[in-house]
């Protein structure tokens, strides 16, 4: 999910202010948490009125992709101290890690891989807040009638279908849109948190039987 | 939710966020991933974005194409805007173009 930072930035401002949410507290969650998607569902499920927990469920699921650019990145930063390793943790986006796991291993031992995550990482952090700030302001200018609010399902509509690239992904999107759909009604948006984890399973049992599958096809 | 709740919310999901990040690169970096975390990652994205997109883009907006709500059928026009150039920005643009042009066709 390499996600142009500026367009993105600007949309998430724009629909965040759409959703109901005050220009500034956009502007802050971008600052502190810096993660896009998990800030735009967030949005959604605040402007729902969701419980906090289940808010928190969804980020912590739409961000799980975090630990595992985590664990690729933990060998090469061993030598570093702890708020060194903090600040690159902190800055890790999608595109930030595609870079820093290519350059890595084709440096050499004494490249300085800290400033390196921190030189891509503080441009896109401040590309990311002052995007979000720029839409919030013009956001805050639109009338209601536009229906900015269209805009959050508009956005993870075009975060998914580029995901759905195998059948087993398909299975996974398919079961956990449908049961969140019909599921809709549950309180604290249950639905989301059922559909998200039925989905998962889905797929992944979808994938183990297909490689079973294959394996009886090759033998 | 009031704004205090938002704040809240913010500091937790940063928290939150930022656990993620640092799993590991905090850690001795020699543990692991769990398996099942392994197996299963790579469907969060797709199974995630869906149990949001679809309840949102079918909830009622009032404005009716015949039997067919305005924002299920800008969805589905997004839908294949997004299926044919993966372009997110593009998505959003048609997606919200064919909503305000549905309304102001019907209404």
């Amino acid at each position: 999910m390499l996600l142009g930072a500026g367009p993105f930035g600007l949309i998430t401002g724009v629909s965040a202010v759409g959703a109901g949410m005050h220009p500034f507290d956009i502007v802050l969650m971008s600052g502190l948490v810096f993660a896009g998607a998990s800030q735009l569902a967030a949005i959604s499920l605040m402007a729902s009125g969701a419980a906090v927990w289940a808010i928190l469920l969804t980020v912590a699921m739409v961000n799980l992709r975090h630990v595992m650019y985590s664990l690729a990145l933990a060998p090469w930063l061993q030598r570093y101290g702890v708020l060194s390793r903090l600040l690159v943790s902190f800055l890790m986006v999608d595109h930030s890690f595609a870079v820093a796991i290519l350059k890595y291993p084709r440096a050499g031992d004494d490249y300085p891989r800290v400033a390196y995550a921190v030189g891509i990482g503080v441009p896109m952090w401040l590309t990311w807040v002052a995007t979000t700030a720029a839409g919030a302001v013009l956001g805050a200018q639109l009338p209601a009638e536009w229906q900015l609010d269209f805009a959050v399902p508009l956005l993870f509509l075009a975060l998914l279908v580029p995901a759905v690239t195998t059948r087993p992904l398909l299975v996974a999107a398919v079961v956990a849109g449908a049961l969140a759909l019909a599921l809709a009604g549950l309180p604290y948006n249950l639905g989301l948190v059922v559909g998200s984890l039925a989905g998962i399973a889905a797929g992944a049992a979808s994938e183990s039987l297909t490689a079973r599958q294959g394996r009886r096809v090759g033998a | 939710m009031s704004r205090p709740e938002v704040w809240l919310v913010i500091v937790l999901a940063a928290l939150v966020t930022l656990a993620e990040r640092g799993s590991f690169l905090l850690g001795k970096g020699d543990a692991p991933l769990p398996p099942v975390l392994k197996r299963t990652l790579k469907f969060v994205p797709a199974a995630v974005f869906a149990a949001i997109a679809l309840p949102a883009l079918t909830q009622p907006s009032g404005v009716a194409v015949g039997p067919v709500d305005a924002r299920l059928l800008a969805g589905a026009v997004a839908g294949v805007v997004a299926w044919r150039t993966r372009n997110v920005t593009l998505t959003f643009v048609v997606g919200m173009v064919s909503l305000w042009l549905l309304g102001w066709a019907v209404g």
